[in-house]
Order: C-alpha cells, then structure tokens, then sequence
C-alpha cells in the first residue's frame, strides 16, 4: 500500500457502497422510473432477415382500444443513426457506412429490425393493437454466411453494391511475405471466433419524455455512456441541441458492451414523446433482447506464423472477415481493426505483421463490442496459433512462450502494430500462474485421471489487451473519428463533505467505492463523506463513458486531475487564513500545514472558509471550491497476463469440465483488490461461456436459432470451478495512479487457454483443433474424426 | 398473455365439467409449459382450468408392490417422499434433478405427462416402469400413453388422476442434459422389474419416448452394463438439432444405457 492508505483508502478492499441499494431492492433501474402520464410502446419488428416492405396498413391499430399513435418509417423522416469510428479501406476510400434507419424505410435487413411503433395506455394494448397491423412484405433472399456475404452474390444493402464496408490492412504485405519465405517453419490455422448474445441481466429499456414548457426532451436509458448517446442521438439523429436534450442513465444492471451502442429504440421512443407530448416506455422483453441488441465477436480468420529453426516468432500474417450483421452500430468498425489488429504482437517481440480486415454486413443483427471487444479475438487467434506452433516444432509450451516474450526491460516496447507497450513483466505472471497452477504435479493429476477414464489436459494463455480508450492522439492517428478522453467534477461542500460527478458510468462495476476511495485518500476524508454521482447528462459536465476497462485509467485520472485542482485551491485559501505562502502550505492526512509550524487548518475547515469568504481577497482569490478537468490519456493501458486452464474430458460423451482456472494478472496498481478479484471472476466466467457454451446459431433464412435460454447456452455456477486468482502489479507509466484496467482481461485471457487445454487433453488421441463453443457433440466429433 | 376465463373447481369431476363446458379450454396443472406460452401469445385458450384446488390429485402413497403418486404432486414432493424412495429410489432421483428447484417447486407429475415434451423426464421413467396412467374415466398402460410428440392417449377433456409405478428390483436414470436448457438431450431410465428389463429413451426420439428393445433382450438373461456391449441404436428416427445431431444422440443412447445399467446395480 502506498504511503497515506487507510483501510478505506487505495489498496483496501473496501466493501462496494452501492451493493446495499442493490441487494435490498432499492435499486432504480429505468423500468422502475414512471413519469405522469406515461404510455407504453411495443415495437413491432420484422419476421423476415430480408425484405421488401410494400405497404403497411396502421388504421385498424390506430383505431384499436386504449392506442394513442402508431409510427412507421413513413411518419419518422430523422437522420441514419451514426457509426462513431471512421475506418478507410487500404486504398484510402472510406468505409462504406450505409443509412441505418431508426425506423425501417422500405426494406427490413434482419430479424428484429424496428417496423414500427405502437403507444398506448397500457402494454398489452399497444401488443394488442400490434397485431392489427398488417405489413405486406416481399421477403428476399437473406445473406448470413460470412462466406456467402463475401461473395456478393446477394446484397444487403443495394446501394453500396457491395457486402464489405471496408478492406483494411496494418503492415508491409511484402515485407512479411518475404520472412515467411526465409522461414524454418510456418504454422497455419483457421480460426472462428464464435458470435456470442451478450444477455446483460437487465434488458435494455428507455423512456422518451418531453416538456412542452420548455421544449426539452429527456431520455431515460439503459446505457453505459448517456452523453455519448446525447450527442449521436441528439446531433445526428433527431437535430435536438444538447441544451434541449438530457440523457438519464441511471442503476443500469450490467452492459458488457452491449448498452454503449445508440439503439433505434432511444431515438424511437424521444422522438415519438415530442409528437404525443407524454412520456413513453419501452423495455425489451429477453426474447427481445436476443434479437436487437448488438451480437459479439463473429470472426473468421485465417493466421499463418513463422518461425525459425529456435522457435523464434519471425512474422505473423492474418486475414479476417468480420460480421458486422446488417448496419454499423456504433463502434463496431473500430473493433476488428483497432482493438483486435492493432494487439496482433501479444506478449512477443514478433517483428513484423501483416492483417487485413474486411468487415461485411450481413441479414443478421447488428455486431459490435462485447467484453473485451477486438482483443479476445486478438488473443483466441495468436494463442491457439502459437499452442499449434509449439505441437508441430515439438517445444514446451512454456518454453515457446519465453522464447518470445518481449522481456521486462524492454519497455517502453513499439510494436509492429501502431501500439507502444508502457510497461509489462510477462515471465512474472506467467511464473506466478505456473506456481498457483500447480503445474508440477500435472503429470499425475493427468494419469490419476485416466484411471477414472477421463482425458486431462492443460491449456496456456500469455496475453495482452489495451485499456483505456482511446488516447485522442492515438485514435486519430488510425484515422478515427473520435477520441476519448474523460471528464470530472470534484465539488467540496461547505462542511467537507464532497460530490465527485464522473463521465464514467457505473452498471456493475463499483465505482461508487473505488472512486470514493481514491478521493478519501487524496483528500484525507472519510470515505462516508464521499459521493460519486453519475449517469446524467443534466448534472455530469461531460463523459465519454464506461466500456474498454477504461472508467479507473481515464475516469480516474480525470478525477485526481480535479481532486489536484481541489487540493491546489485549497491551499491558496489556508495559505490566506494562515497569513502563509501557498507555496509554504503542505497538505497532509487532510491538513492543511504551514510548513516547519504547527499552524494548521483541517480539510473541513478549508471547505467552509471556501464558502463563507468573509475578507477574501477577490481580486486573486474566488470563493467556492469546485473544480472540473478533462484528461485525456497520452497511451492506452496494457494489462496483460497468463491464464493457466485444466480440464477433463469425457471421451465418451464429449463433456469438458473445467477442473482448474488459474488467472495472473497485472492490471496495475490494484485500488480495491476484492472488486479487481470479482471483475476477473466475472470476465472469466464470460471467457468460459464463450469456450464451452455460447454459441449464436442462425438458420440460412437468417432466424435466430438461438433465440431463448432454451437453446443459448450462458455459464452456471456449475460450469465453473472455484477460480485461482492473483495479480501482479507492473504501474502504468503514463499515469498518476499507475493503474491499468481489470474489467476484461478475464475474458479476453481465459478462451484460448480452455480450448488450449482441451486440445491438450485430446492431444494424444490426434486432436489438432475444437472449434469454439466446445460443446460435448463438437468434442465427441473432433475426436471421431480424429479416429477415422 | 390475452384475456382467458380464469377457473378453480374443488374436484376432479367439476373439472372435467368445466372443461366440456369451454370452448377452448386448457388444464392448468405447475403451468411451467403452459403459462410461459401464454405469456408469449403462443397459446390463447379461452379457459384455464386451475386444479389446484382439486384436492382429490394430491398424495403418494405405496402398497402391494406399488406406489401411487397424485397427478399435481411436485418434482419436489415426489424427490421428497419417503414412499418413493422406499420403493423406487431411481425414481425419486429423477424427479430430483428435473429442471431446478423453482421448477420441481411448481411442476407436477401429471402436467409433465400430459405434456408429453420429447425431452421431459417423467416419460422414460413410466415406460421403463410399467407404469399405469389413471385417469377421470380409466386406466392406460405407459405404453399405450405416450403417443407422438406432445401427444398422448387423453382425450380433449380428460384429466390424469394419478400414476402407479410398480416397484422394481434394479433402476436408474442417466440423463445427458443439453447445455442450455438443461432438458434431457438423452436420457435413458433402465429398470428390472416383474415384467423383465426396459429400457426407455427419452430427448432423443423424433416422437418422444421410446423403447429398445435390442437392449432389453439383451439384459433380460444378464442385467449387466457389459450385456450391452455392441448393442446399439440406430440414428433413423432420432432428432437432430444444434445442440446434438442424430448419431451423436444414438452414440449417447450407448452410452448412458450402460452407465444406467452399472449404476442400477
């Protein structure tokens, strides 16, 4: 612990303040928000994947008991809803960002797209009169193969004249070409990263609410970033201006990605609330869910990787398709190029890389982020590749990873991939897992297990992510649109006590406690007196929001930027009543000291002072203590680790049982260990239900197969063992705090060791590969192709 | 979920009138199939007939070789009862790892039956028993029962009173769930009884529970796991879907019927 930590301080496990709210009930999630004269609003949405809507007959719904408007596209003329991140093609064209109507106009392009909208006094109303609507559609032919889309023999959107948005490429083609032909061996894989249903425990939900005295619209939302969605809604979409728009994102109960999207129902909704005049609510029912909110992952690669006659990594070439379903959602181009291409070099000194990327719409439901985004994909491909490269050369796969690694003073590490490495010690973690994983005795768990009949094996992951997006200068030098940098207010009261107002936003996390806990121990207050305030445009400055594991990396030091400025302030005051310089002041354990004397004022007594400003000198001195500041980071973060998997394998039925899952991490300075524990056990789970279980199924017609809990399949407890965590820490070194992020790193270290482990346990019977989820019927095949 | 008349008779025999009397009438026994599918507007019955208040389908009891389970007894109550662990303890284990426990708190025995999903439990373990269906107006054979894919012996308006397991000598249910619902994939409930050795299937048929009686013939001289080596199902007629196609559902029949026969003893 750093000098000045208390047990609520950093490095405390401070029990997470908003879990009592949570626990008892007291949570106040947007469906437990009811405005006056609220309606309620079914969407109805398309049955096909692909079709022509010829005409759509409202007048028996609008004539229908208790409705009061039905919607279609016809009646919402709006601007497309945005993409957020430009990517160009390799030839320098912009991609191809085709409209992407809140409500369709003339054509649905997947299952779930929004047809219209019916408001009525009660729900089953609106249902109710859903049902008199009559769509005369001219169902098309549906593209939801990757492959398919590919060839271009059927569009989804005609006017681009193509299925890719982009053609993106990082690297020197030719020059990684050529070290593949110098090369002692090449190790080649096709690798799917499987699309996955992200089912955040709350359904999405939104109410649009409108005030006809001051013409301001407020949208109550279910999202990790409301401003964002103020300004993509508000700017793009409805041509409302901030300051007639504010965006309420209250208890929001987990989002993984999947609620940092601006979603058709948002504008819907606050557009429609403008037409009636009352509020309207909408919440998605969970068979709703599966089908409108943004799908992960979904790639198809093809990697090769050379190495020479020492198992030296020489160069890595990849070539991707990405899903991105039928419209770009909002960060979705950014996630196979710059969080998944741009991670390509992992923990190892590879020296040169070549990917392209091509992202390709199909009639399926829009793909974006999903925990972890673009990395796990990063880390499933080069650790699977690397776990191959290790079986064909005959190295250890400890061995093959130390070879590579880039070694600890090596930092700050530029990789062939645009990313600079700040910091890192990968044979830490990997020699503290191999430790905790009791590795050793390996051998005669494994024989101890075929005696019982079972296949054990032991599966490696070394990985690296980038956290904290995204450094302004960073994202603009890939080309990006944005850049994202983080916003906070610390405002001191005049009895001490302190509001923090963060852009970041809280839906699982606990930054009511770990941004209290840093403001205790800056300030030397009680944690009690501390109040972290969130999710409202209307009182927040400015966020750009909660996603990419960067809330502590940005968020944070936004507000140590602004407890800085707080502390700074504070000091010219008690200089001023102490009759001292401020440059004489030391501020300590809350106390502000004239230096080398025992004058002295306490924090609280410098908040009041700060309000009651009886002979300030105002020339030089304002009363108040209230400070805002911005920061944007000069790096990303690069948590990174190894994860150490052991499971069984029943050979007989296919069943994999995860025995063992150890996770080492260095996510930085760690502020409260028991919430970095639970946000590893949490991404693991995911990274687990993603190996062994989820596995988003379409038809050919484009029907979700997948549809229900009944057939999609998310981890129980009994899926999982009681998991092996530790961390160690290397300190970011662009920072104040050192920190680095912990909210993915599970799930982006743990898939490729599971499937590493199954391989391995398999290995012996002529297994090379199991595709992703490792269902028992997708072992039981692997091995009986195997055997034939 | 739409408008539907909402019925509560104290008797069977008033639920069987009340059933007549509806037009389109559905009994409601755990409502674990029936109310989630109304909440979906996927069904829209015009009556809901509640036989929770019908006294005369609750009770387990055992005598002469047999135990009598109530049609609205629970997965719970029967997992729980000390007369059908006496008698028949596979059985008891079955009903104890149906679903979960907000499902074995609310589904019933008879509302499982009636049903007939060609994944529930409850089928394979009244084929393999013999076990006797009673109902408002008579008694039908296991075997008659069951008749297609949720589809059975009962008529529109006949109501399941209770069922008679005879006890057996050797029995027990394996059951391969599939991942996500946790419903039989395959399950495969052997039993000796009086009548020799059944083997019933369930989760993998096309139309629900089957027999086999390849391996019954084979266990009726040598109630043995290693009786079943070579026996075999064939693929025809087995389901296919994401989660198993039919020769991984005809190797998992193998499979669990010998683990079912070792762990019978």
């Amino acid at each position: 612990m750093p000098d000045g930590a208390t047990n609520t301080g950093i490095g405390a496990s401070v029990k997470r303040v908003e879990d009592k709210r949570f626990l008892t009930g007291k949570g106040n999630y947007v469906d437990d928000i009811n405005r006056p004269g609220q309606t309620y609003a079914y969407i109805l949405r398309s049955p096909h994947a692909h079709a022509k809507i010829n005409s759509i007959d409202t007048s028996a719904a609008k004539s229908a008991s208790g409705v009061v408007a039905v919607f279609t596209g016809e009646d919402m003329q709006v601007g497309s809803i945005p993409c957020g991140w430009q990517v160009d093609s390799a030839d320098g064209t912009p991609m191809r960002e085709p409209g992407h109507p809140a409500l369709a106009q003339g054509k649905v392009r997947y299952v779930g797209d929004q047809v219209a909208i019916v408001i009525a006094d009660t729900l089953d109303q609106a249902k109710d009169a859903a049902e008199k609507i009559n769509v005369d559609y001219t169902p098309l032919k549906a593209v939801v193969d990757l492959r398919d889309a590919l060839a271009d023999t059927t569009l989804v959107h005609d006017e681009i004249e193509t299925n890719i948005s982009y053609d993106w490429a990082i690297g020197d083609k030719a020059e990684v070409d050529a070290v593949f032909d110098g090369a002692a061996h090449v190790t080649k894989m096709d690798i799917v990263n499987n699309r996955l249903i992200p089912n955040a425990m709350e359904p999405r939900a939104a109410i649009g609410d409108f005030d006809r005295a001051s013409g301001e619209y407020t949208l109550y939302t279910t999202t990790q970033n409301p401003h964002v969605i103020r300004l993509l809604m508000g700017a793009f979409v409805l041509s409302i201006p901030e300051h007639k728009l504010r965006v309420v994102a209250p208890d929001v109960g987990g989002g993984f990605g999947s609620k940092i999207f601006h979603y058709a129902e948002e504008a819907i909704t606050t557009w429609a609330a403008g037409q009636i005049a009352r509020p309207i609510k909408w919440t998605a029912e969970r068979s709703e869910s599966f089908i409108t909110d943004a799908h992960g992952r979904d790639h198809l690669s093809h990697a090769e990787l050379a190495l020479d006659a020492n198992g030296k990594f020489l160069g890595l070439r990849v070539e991707t398709a990405a899903n991105m379903g039928a419209y770009l959602s909002t960060f979705a181009s950014a996630v196979p190029t710059y969080l998944h291409a741009t991670l390509l070099a992992g923990v190892y000194t590879t020296p040169v890389i070549y990917c392209n990327i091509k992202a390709v719409f199909t009639n399926t439901v829009p793909v974006d982020a999903y925990r972890g985004a673009g990395r796990p994909e990063a880390s499933y491909l080069l650790e699977r590749l690397v776990d191959r490269a290790a079986r064909e050369t005959g190295l250890d796969q400890v061995d093959i990873r130390r070879r590579n690694f880039i070694p600890s003073d090596a930092f700050p590490y530029q990789t062939p991939v645009a990313l600079a490495y700040d910091s890192g010690d990968y044979e830490a973690t990997l020699s503290s897992a191999l430790k905790l994983a009791e590795v050793d005795g390996f051998a005669a768990r494994k024989a101890e297990a075929a005696g019982r009949g079972k296949k054990r094996g032991l599966g490696y992951s070394t990985y690296i992510e980038a956290c904290g997006v995204a450094p302004s200068a960073v994202a603009g030098a890939l080309g990006a649109r944005a850049g994202l940098y983080e916003s906070a207010e610390v405002r001191v009261h005049p009895t001490g006590s302190v509001t923090v107002f963060t852009g970041s936003h809280s839906h699982g996390q606990g930054h009511e406690t770990t941004f209290a806990q840093l403001v205790s121990d800056q300030l030397g207050i009680p944690i009690e007196n501390v109040d972290i305030s969130h999710g409202d445009t209307g009182k927040v400055q400015f966020g750009m929001g909660t996603y990419g594991s960067r809330s502590l990396a940005v968020g944070g030091e936004a507000i140590v930027k602004a407890t800085d400025k707080i502390i700074s302030k504070a000091k010219k005051i008690a200089a001023h009543v102490l009759e001292a310089s401020a440059e004489d002041i030391e501020f300590a354990g809350g106390n502000f000291t004239v230096a080398g004397t025992d004058r002295s004022m306490a924090f609280g007594e410098v908040a009041l002072t700060a309000y009651v400003p009886h002979n300030f000198p105002h020339e030089e001195l304002e009363p108040g203590l209230d400070e805002t500041a911005f920061y944007d980071p000069a790096n990303f973060t690069f948590p990174g680790g190894c994860h150490i998997c052991e499971v069984e394998v029943d050979p007989d039925t296919g069943t994999v049982e995860v025995v063992s899952f150890t996770a080492v991490d260095d996510v930085g300075r760690v502020i409260n260990p028991m919430i970095v524990e639970g946000q590893v056990h949490g991404g693991v789970a995911q990274g687990i239900g993603q190996a062994l279980l989820e596995g988003c199924s379409y038809d050919e017609d484009g029907q979700l197969l997948t549809g229900s809990f009944m057939d999609y399949a998310m981890p129980r407890a009994h899926n999982l063992p009681s998991f092996k965590v530790a961390t160690e820490e290397t300190l970011c070194a662009h920072n104040s705090l050192g920190v680095k992020g912990c909210g993915e790193v599970g799930a982006i270290g743990s898939p490729p060791a599971v499937i590493n482990a199954v391989v391995d346990a398999l290995a012996d019977m002529g297994v090379t590969d199991v595709a992703m989820p490792a269902t028992p019927q997708t072992v039981w095949r692997a091995i009986q192709t195997a055997k034939s | 979920m739409y408008d539907f008349n909402y019925q509560k008779p104290s008797s069977v025999a008033d639920a069987v009138n009340a059933m007549k009397a509806a037009s389109d009438g559905k009994v409601l026994a755990g409502g674990q199939t029936l109310l989630p599918t109304m909440k979906q507007r996927l069904a829209s019955p015009s009556d809901v007939v509640d036989l929770a208040g019908c006294g005369d389908l609750s009770g387990i009891s055992a005598s002469g070789g047999s135990v009598t389970i109530g049609a609205m007894c629970t997965h719970a109550a029967v997992a729980g009862s000390s007369d059908v662990k006496g008698a028949i303890p596979a059985l008891a284990a079955m009903a104890g790892d149906i679903g979960d426990p907000a499902v074995r708190a609310r589904g019933t025995i008879g509302g499982s039956i009636a049903n007939n999903d060609p994944a529930a439990d409850y089928p394979a373990a009244c084929v393999a028993l013999g076990a006797t269906i009673k109902t408002d107006r008579r008694e039908i054979s296991a075997d008659d029962f069951f008749t297609g894919l949720f589809d059975t012996a009962l008529a529109e308006d006949e109501i399941i009173v209770s069922v008679s397991f005879p006890a057996a000598s050797k029995a027990a249910y394996e059951k391969f769930k599939q991942p996500a619902s946790r419903f039989a994939l395959v399950g495969v409930f052997v039993a000796q009884g009086s009548g020799g050795a059944r083997v019933a299937v369930t989760g993998a048929g096309e139309n629900g529970v089957f027999r086999v009686s390849a391996m019954e013939s084979a266990l009726s001289g040598n109630f043995s796991a290693g009786a079943l080596d070579g026996a075999s199902v064939s693929a025809d007629g087995l389901n296919s879907d994401i989660h198993a196609q039919a020769d991984y559902r005809a190797h998992l029949v193998g499979v669990l019927a010998k683990r079912a026969v070792a762990a019978a003893g």
